[in-house]
């Protein structure tokens, strides 16, 4: 057969190459010869012995696929609460590939009971998602007595039925509704998104996704493996018989980390003010309340959200919508100076005794402007601790100066500002850390020393998440040892009555010397105690707090010029923050609150953290109340002016 | 006159490919019908595409097989150049790029590919004046390879099985090694994972499926068990004409295109099964005896590469329907809705009818 090789470099042998040929197709022919007999072998085979099996299958083509859509996995809070379940209704169901005259068909139904606009375009638009034999819901959430008014009328509607499908509920409204999220229907984004994915046949059935919050996150965990059920079904659509059934899998309960108690009072507290609150066991990274206010009901939207209501929504400018802990992004103020205090000392600046005379203003070499202490004419002789104390801006002007903004930043990134956390949750905003390379490319200037000085205060560019306070005074609590902050606590797994626990883990461990530490978590205890910026914060504690309070500007205000809170305009005030750990000597709790142009951070955000540790550490609710809170609850169901 | 006109239609039109093709055609308009849901619009458009495609025939049929080697080259560079041009500004539609706006039309190179290749082979092998060696069926390889890598990116398993065919069986023919084809054999064997790992996402999916479909049976399962279901349901007889369950009550998918022989082994059963079947193998054989009979090198790798390759189409589009192959887009020849392949297939009959009958009239060398 190789005549090629020996005909190598000689004239062609046409004669031979032709006799080669011939015996090729001669060889392709046995193989179409055996290739054809191979189809007809599969022709006998399915046509003729297993004839009555594929019969059955489609003769009665009643032979349906009908997806099992599993039971959604529920989620509670770490005592055991439930935050988000699901429950039974009846539903009417149509068969579109039963049913003649589908309009008639429709005409007739709503004379039973009423048949919404929205309504047919719900089923239109799952009939279109459907395969022809498939149950189609067009009326949910049925009353008794309209599921019984149909059960008497069921035999002129050949191809309708009333099912039972599973729908979502969150018992607690509008508490926590930032962290659980919510179902929607599956849109076609949804279902591109499940496609390219290949699950989408594991979301047959399936009308409802996680859109936001824990539901969204989690969702591959919490939706569980759809079954199926192989059922002949009679000319009325009726199912005869189940031919096999393979049964669903349930989805799995996620256990939180957060504590619903807490998040109540921490809710309450804010009242009708805006704002976010984090709040992290240091040693473990466990999320322990998670506030987002304004917040909205959750329940609003697993059926489509009515679309006034959504404009509400949207257009308020208290900004409900927004999941203010991972993406609201805010100026720390002054409550980035503890940060600051041990990027110095780990440079070896400031160490004690130093200490300066503060005449309430400092100037920087060669420029007229004059970077003002909050405090008018100083606070006298100032050290590290003090200065974090009585959040001496002076002190830290020049410490920043001193520092030089990339050290400065570069320190206190371990602390995850400017990096996303790493939360379980879509969407987590980075906030800005500025450096000199960040500024030339964003606005190709190039760095000022001023521009460093106020970064000392937390002013300037510098931008947080509350999420990013939450874990850096975690960081600080827990001696520079940073875990992995987490809302997600236990998987459990109901099919096989197993528990996951989420394992802690520690991401980073911050270099701090202790003497340095040591000063820092004084001077934050000290700013609950009298002649701190948050005395009344502290005020009868059995237990002793370190915090660090801070106003973080809306509006620059002219050199020369004062602040003045009642002339502002009240969304031009300033946002208050605090940032707190207790007990200070074995820290169980952090916290990080941020109100919005709430003022001051002592008196606006201060006793809200406090009443948040005093339930945690002493298990007692703290009465305080700060402003009509009821009132101001109820307020909220009116749009916003 | 009209005897002078019958000549001249008819002259260069191979009776027995003609009868067959014209008969195949008709029952192809028939089980479109039925599939289309008894739909007559679709059928008139199918009976265009036929129209078209029958002249364009008609006029390949005329074109003496010299010139064909002559375009061959130009032919092969032009496809390839529109290949290119799929890759940069093809438009994308159900996730693939395989269609070029040409102003008023719009084309599918690949498809041209599926003859373009073959010719430029059958040329090379013919242009050679010495022995061929291994260097030639190498540089033959790259020459295929190219095409099909850069349909088979678009991506389009299914015609760039096709383009390998075609080219492969050229190559074959031409009287390439066994050997080394049975080294190449074990070699595919032993690099087999690795293509696997290449392949899409889609691709693998469907031949996990293939080989256990009820894996997934609502998802990518689906077409391969109902495809089952309505051909075995379709019994020794069929169910008679317009009376498939499974198609008329919409449990077929895509079944005017790529699953169409579900329809008719449904609605026909064994005995219509084994009819067309035996239809299909009455064409290939009167190609191979063609091919055979070519008075050329170029004119018998390409006439017996068509007859080859036209097999294939058969054995794969019936293969994957009634489940033994792995689900790739490769329409039935003459039933399958939609012109563009029926013109590729009809051109390529077209050429066999040119070597046949140009073969009287140009002295064999």
């Amino acid at each position: 057969m190789a005549w090629h090789k020996s005909a190598k470099a000689s004239l062609r042998n046409y004669a031979l190459e032709q006799f080669y040929f011939h015996q090729r197709m001669r060889f392709a022919g046995l193989i179409i010869l055996f290739a054809l007999l191979i189809l007809i072998a599969r022709f006998f085979y399915l046509q003729i012995g297993k004839y009555d099996y594929y019969h059955t299958q489609a003769e009665n083509n009643r032979v349906a696929l009908v997806p099992i859509v599993p039971n959604r996995g529920n989620i509670y809070d770490r005592n055991g609460q439930i935050i988000a379940q699901n429950y039974f209704v009846y539903t009417l169901e149509l068969v579109p590939g039963r049913i003649e005259n589908l309009n008639e068909t429709i005409q007739r139904l709503s004379e039973l009971m009423p048949i919404r606009d929205k309504d047919l375009k719900n089923f239109k638009k799952l009939r279109a998602q459907t395969h022809n034999f498939e149950s189609v819901p067009i009326r949910t959430h049925l009353t008794e007595t309209e599921a019984a008014l149909f059960a008497v009328n069921q035999y002129r509607f050949p191809g309708v039925s009333i099912k039972s499908r599973l729908f979502r509920f969150y018992p607690h409204g509008k508490m926590a509704s930032h962290l659980i999220g919510y179902v929607g229907r599956i849109n076609q984004a949804d279902q591109k998104a499940l496609e390219q994915m290949e699950i989408s046949s594991n979301y047959k059935g399936s009308d409802h996704i996680g859109k936001a919050g824990i539901e969204q996150f989690y969702e591959t965990i919490l939706h569980g493996q759809t079954g199926f059920q192989q059922v002949e079904i009679n000319a009325d659509g009726q199912a005869e018989r189940v031919l096999s059934v393979t049964p669903p899998k349930s989805g799995n309960n996620l256990i939180l980390s957060i504590d619903m108690n807490m998040q109540q009072i921490a809710e309450n507290a804010f009242g009708n003010r805006r704002g976010a609150l984090v709040a992290i066991e240091p040693k473990t990274g466990e999320v322990l309340a998670y506030v987002s206010m304004p917040t909205y009901d959750p329940n609003l939207f697993i059926n489509g959200i009515d679309a006034d209501i959504w404009k509400q929504l949207n257009e308020s400018l208290d900004k409900p919508l927004i999941n203010r802990p991972i993406r609201g992004i805010y100026p720390p103020g002054s409550t980035f100076k503890p940060f600051v205090a041990l990027a110095g000392m780990n440079e070896k600046k400031r160490l004690p005794p130093f200490s300066i005379a503060d005449p309430g203003f400092y100037n920087l070499a060669g420029s007229a402007h004059q970077y003002r202490d909050w405090k008018p004419g100083g606070h006298g002789m100032v050290d590290m601790q003090k200065a974090i104390t009585v959040s001496c801006d002076t002190f830290f002007y020049g410490l920043a100066l001193d520092l030089g903004i990339e050290k400065l930043t570069s320190y206190v990134r371990h602390f995850g500002f400017g990096e996303r956390s790493g939360l379980d949750m879509v969407g987590e905003m980075r906030g800005l850390l500025p450096t000199p390379e960040w500024k030339t490319q964003r606005y190709k200037q190039k760095w000022f020393a001023g521009e460093t000085i106020i970064v000392g205060i937390g002013q300037g560019y510098t931008l947080v998440t509350p999420m990013q306070l939450a874990q850096a005074v975690s960081i600080l609590a827990n001696n520079g040892i940073a875990m992995r902050p987490h809302l997600l606590k236990t998987v459990e797994m109901p099919d096989h009555q197993k528990r996951y626990d989420i394992p802690q883990t520690q991401m980073d461990q911050v270099p701090m010397d202790s003497e340095a530490i040591d000063i820092v978590h004084k001077g934050m205890i000290d700013v609950t105690k009298p002649g701190g910026t948050a005395a009344s914060v502290g005020a009868g504690a059995p237990y002793e707090i370190a915090a660090k309070t801070g106003t973080a500007q809306v509006v620059g205000i002219k050199q020369g010029a004062k602040y003045n809170a009642a002339a502002l305009d009240e969304r031009h005030r300033d946002h208050a923050l605090f940032i707190a750990f207790a007990p200070a000597n074995d820290p169980k709790i952090a916290v990080a609150v941020i109100v919005e142009n709430g003022g001051h951070g002592g008196s606006a955000a201060g006793p809200i953290a406090r009443q948040v540790m005093d339930y945690y550490l002493l298990g007692k609710i703290n009465k305080v109340v700060t402003g009509g809170e009821t009132n101001a609850r109820e307020n909220q169901e009116q749009p916003h002016d | 006159m009209i005897n002078r006109l019958k000549y001249y239609l008819m002259r260069h039109i191979d009776t027995y490919l003609m009868t067959f093709i014209l008969f195949i055609c008709f029952v192809g308009l028939f089980v479109i019908y039925s599939a289309s849901g008894q739909n007559l619009s679709k059928v008139m458009g199918q009976f265009t595409n036929m129209m078209v495609a029958l002249s364009l025939m008609w006029c390949v049929a005329n074109v003496p097989p010299n010139i064909l080697e002559r375009i061959a080259v130009p032919f092969f560079l032009l496809s390839l150049l529109l290949l290119v041009a799929v890759a940069l500004f093809g438009e994308i539609s159900h996730g693939a790029r395989r269609w070029l706006h040409l102003g008023l039309v719009r084309i599918q190179p690949s498809e041209l590919m599926k003859l373009a290749a073959p010719m430029m082979l059958a040329w090379y092998f013919a242009q050679r004046e010495e022995g061929l060696r291994r260097r030639d069926y190498l540089i033959a390889f790259i020459l295929l390879f190219i095409p099909v890598v850069l349909v088979m990116k678009q991506p389009d398993l299914g015609t760039s099985l096709i383009i390998f065919a075609a080219g492969f069986y050229v190559i074959f023919l031409a009287g390439l090694s066994s050997r080394l084809m049975i080294f190449a054999a074990v070699l595919v064997g032993i690099l087999a994972p690795i293509f696997w790992s290449m392949l899409h996402d889609y691709q693998r999916r469907r031949i996990e499926i293939l080989l256990d479909p009820y894996q997934d049976p609502l998802g990518a399962g689906y077409h391969t068990i109902q495809a089952s279901i309505a051909l075995g349901s379709g019994g020794l007889f069929g169910k008679g004409w317009l009376n498939g369950t499974q198609s008329q009550l919409d449990f077929l998918p895509e079944r005017t295109t790529d699953f169409i022989f579900a329809v008719f082994g449904e609605e026909f059963g064994l005995v219509g099964n084994l009819l067309l079947l035996t239809i299909f193998a009455i064409l290939i054989f009167r190609s191979y005896i063609i091919a055979s009979r070519a008075h050329n090198v170029f004119c018998r790798l390409l006439a017996g590469s068509i007859s080859l390759t036209f097999f294939t189409y058969v054995f794969i589009n019936i293969g994957m329907v009634s489940g033994i192959l792995p689900v790739v887009g490769v329409p039935l020849p003459f039933i399958s809705y939609g012109g563009t392949s029926l013109v590729t297939v009809l051109l390529g009959f077209g050429i066999l009818m040119s070597i046949q009958s140009h073969k009287a009239l140009v002295p064999s060398s």
